[in-house]
């Protein structure tokens, strides 16, 4: 047990996405030790991957890269990337977390992040980062500014992995940081309070059969476009499809994909799709001025600070034809994506030869995240996303004491949203250690 | 194996070569369609009204009477399958409506009839792997378009026939014969229907898109399973022809005839006179006739 009367005043905190790091940059401040524990080799989490963000339009990186940066070099916050838990035991005060680093074969300790490695690997695939666009090696960081800025490698992808030959990163790394023979190693860690905030996927598009089973090339989802759109992206921020590296000149953007669907998919509303689709649609407008930009919306929901004046704008001022009504079909035909749609304020039937389509798929909890709930003993609801203690008046707080939950594993919500749980959180774990010391 | 078999109308007049081939290709693969002893028409739509129960009793008749003769009913027409097959799901579930349609016909039926689409027992029943060793001729890679239409997949829930959205089973009996099946967008769009009726043009419009969705995608040929649609992408090309300089024909078959061809069956047991399209051209052209 540690030194204040056995209550430990160190807290871990699960997912370094942006809620993540909010709340351990806050618990860091406040004085406290705090291990974070990240299932990528980096930080950042879904954030990284955006373009700019809504409603201010300001760079997504630009405004979280600082935030990413101060984590890392926090003197109180201790980083564990690509690591797991394995295993909780314990209570408030004093859990037992098992932690399984996983074996990335390269030894962190003697990389520098020089890059030569990612530069040299001659094994490309899909980036999984750039939403199966861009080239990803199999001796990888997720992004330029990764932190840590240190690579893993892809046995899935590795050549020496799968044919017992190349091994070249290990040939020009100058620190002979390679490693082969790593295995995953399990460490243990002691804490007094857990937040967990694990983000978020979103619903395959090969779940939508209406839309081609993720088989119609150019429909590709929400978080694909961010890529596209994104400087650090594989089209360096130009709007290309992906097929043929074209500039769409016809671009629908369908809202609600597999939210607000009870009978088919998710019956709840995602809560972020209205306010970044428009915000797709303007960025899109912004680069391609010849360009038109269709919007498939049921009713728009945008309850946030200036959320509803960045909607008009774009409807009045940016040229965007906002159609309300569903999509029932999508099919190649040809060159282009043939969307059929209702526009249910005409009464009319929609067709729509688009060069790209662009599908605001459901925000969903991460598979894993049942399972990571099993082991701290918490909740999930049948979504699968974390329960909080009670749905109004304890939104962040857990049936366990010591367990808090923060940002979109507990549902959707935005960045901003997301950051005042995650500081919600921080501060629940503030009052819990400083009640514990007055003791 | 033994089916009781509800032909319908249309197979005994427009459609009598959907009949005929199939009874022909049935005694070949090894089992019985057994005719019902007395059937009216199925009713032809199934309500939308979910309190208008009188539509519902020729169908809830038929079923009930083939019940006394047997256990599975079989049927051809897309249409006569989508009536029988959802008014034998809702005899089944809900038991206060079963109560007053049985009250009303007559008769003690609980829903327990396994109505099965022909399609159905070529692939369940009768497998595809023991067609293929009954085939006399190879299709030699024919182009086909499997045209589902809308009735035998729609409402999914009720007709639990294959995929919504993309269903293959189709095409896998066109893959068996040795035929290569086309997939394109419009196959499983709606041919129009009884618009043919009312406002032809209409079903026309559908019809066109279809066929040239079909022949886009490289299909010379396209197989039905429906009367209905049939009567609208075959009959209509006449008036899409008129309508159309540049549009070209292309063959409709009853899938049952493609069968009965694989089948080594006679030409004059085919039934090709009724095809409004004449696939002979196309047929003889790959010698297949």
């Amino acid at each position: 047990m540690s030194e204040n009367g056995g209550f430990i005043q160190k807290a871990m905190v699960v997912g370094g996405g942006i809620a993540g790091i909010s709340a351990s940059i806050d618990l860091g401040n406040a004085g406290y030790e705090v291990v974070l524990v990240e299932r990528l080799p980096s930080i950042g989490g879904r954030m990284l991957q955006l373009s700019e963000t809504f409603p201010t339009l300001d760079c997504a990186q630009c405004t979280l890269t600082p935030k990413t940066v101060e984590t890392g070099q926090h003197p109180k916050i201790r980083l564990l990337t690509y690591s797991e838990v394995d295993e909780v035991t314990g209570h408030a005060g004093d859990f037992r977390v098992r932690i399984r680093r996983k074996a990335g074969y390269v030894d962190w300790d003697k990389c520098t992040g020089c890059g030569l490695c990612q530069q040299k690997c001659p094994s490309r695939g899909p980036s999984e980062f750039d939403r199966g666009m861009g080239i990803g090696k199999a001796i990888y960081t997720l992004s330029p500014q990764a932190v840590p800025n240190k690579p893993v490698i892809n046995p899935a992808r590795c050549r020496y992995f799968l044919e017992k030959k190349c091994r070249v990163c290990e040939k020009v790394c100058p620190v002979g940081a390679i490693d082969y023979e790593q295995k995953d190693r399990f460490v243990e860690e002691r804490v007094g309070a857990i937040i967990v905030a694990v983000g978020f996927d979103l619903l395959p598009k090969e779940r939508f059969g209406e839309y081609g089973y993720g088989d119609v090339s150019d429909v590709i989802d929400g978080l694909a476009f961010e890529r596209l759109n994104s400087a650090s992206g594989p089209t360096t921020g130009e709007i290309r499809r992906p097929s043929d590296g074209k500039i769409p000149k016809e671009v629908v953007f369908i809202q609600c994909t597999g939210s607000r669907d009870p009978d088919r998919y998710m019956p709840y509303c995602s809560r972020v799709c209205c306010m970044y689709t428009a915000k797709h649609a303007r960025l899109y407008k912004h680069k391609v001025h010849d360009g038109q930009a269709y919007i498939f919306y049921m009713d728009i929901r945008s309850t946030g600070k200036g959320y509803e004046e960045f909607i008009q704008q774009s409807m009045e001022e940016e040229g965007i034809l906002y159609l309300r009504g569903r999509v029932s079909r999508l099919f190649r035909d040809g060159d282009k994506v043939m969307v059929w749609g209702a526009d249910t304020l005409t009464g009319k039937k929609v067709e729509i030869a688009a060069d790209m389509v662009v599908l605001a798929t459901a925000i969903v909890p991460h598979a894993e995240t049942r399972e990571l709930a099993r082991k701290l003993g918490i909740e999930t609801d049948a979504y699968g996303f974390l329960t909080e203690a009670e749905r109004k008046l304890r939104p962040v707080e857990t049936q366990i004491e010591g367990i808090y939950i923060a940002g979109c594993a507990q549902g959707p919500r935005d960045i901003a949203d997301a950051v005042a749980h995650a500081n919600a959180a921080a501060s629940k774990v503030q009052g819990l250690f400083a009640r514990q010391k007055r003791l | 194996m033994e089916y009781l078999y509800f032909p319908g109308c249309t197979l005994n007049t427009k459609a009598k070569n959907f009949d005929l081939t199939a009874r022909t290709c049935a005694s070949h693969l090894g089992f019985q369609m057994k005719e019902l002893s007395n059937w009216t028409c199925c009713g032809a739509t199934f309500p939308l009204a979910t309190d208008n129960l009188m539509a519902l009793l020729p169908p809830s008749r038929i079923l009930a009477n083939a019940r006394e003769e047997g256990t599975a009913l079989t049927t051809l027409c897309a249409v006569c399958f989508n009536v029988l097959k959802r008014t034998n799901r809702l005899l089944q579930d809900d038991g206060e409506k079963r109560e007053k349609i049985n009250n009303f016909i007559e008769k003690h039926y609980e829903g327990d009839l396994r109505i099965v689409h022909y399609l159905e027992i070529l692939k369940q029943d009768v497998g595809f792997p023991r067609i293929k060793e009954k085939l006399k001729k190879e299709l030699g890679g024919l182009r086909i378009g499997a045209y589902y239409g809308c009735m035998l997949l729609r409402p999914f829930k009720e007709m639990a026939f294959d995929d919504k959205e993309r269903p293959t089973l189709f095409e896998e009996f066109l893959e068996a014969l040795g035929a290569k099946a086309v997939d394109f967008p419009y196959k499983t769009e709606c041919c129009g229907s009884f618009q043919s009726v009312g406002s032809p043009d209409v079903a026309t419009e559908c019809a066109r898109k279809i066929l040239e969705s079909a022949v886009k995608s490289g299909a010379e040929m396209i197989v039905s399973t429906c009367p209905m649609c049939t009567f609208n992408i075959d009959h209509k090309q006449m008036d899409i022809k008129a309508k159309y300089l540049h549009f070209r024909e292309v063959p409709v078959l009853y899938f049952t005839q493609l069968l009965g061809l694989a089948l080594g069956l006679e030409t004059k047991a085919l039934g090709f006179e009724l095809n409004f399209v004449d696939p002979l051209p196309l047929l003889k052209e790959r010698a297949l006739l």
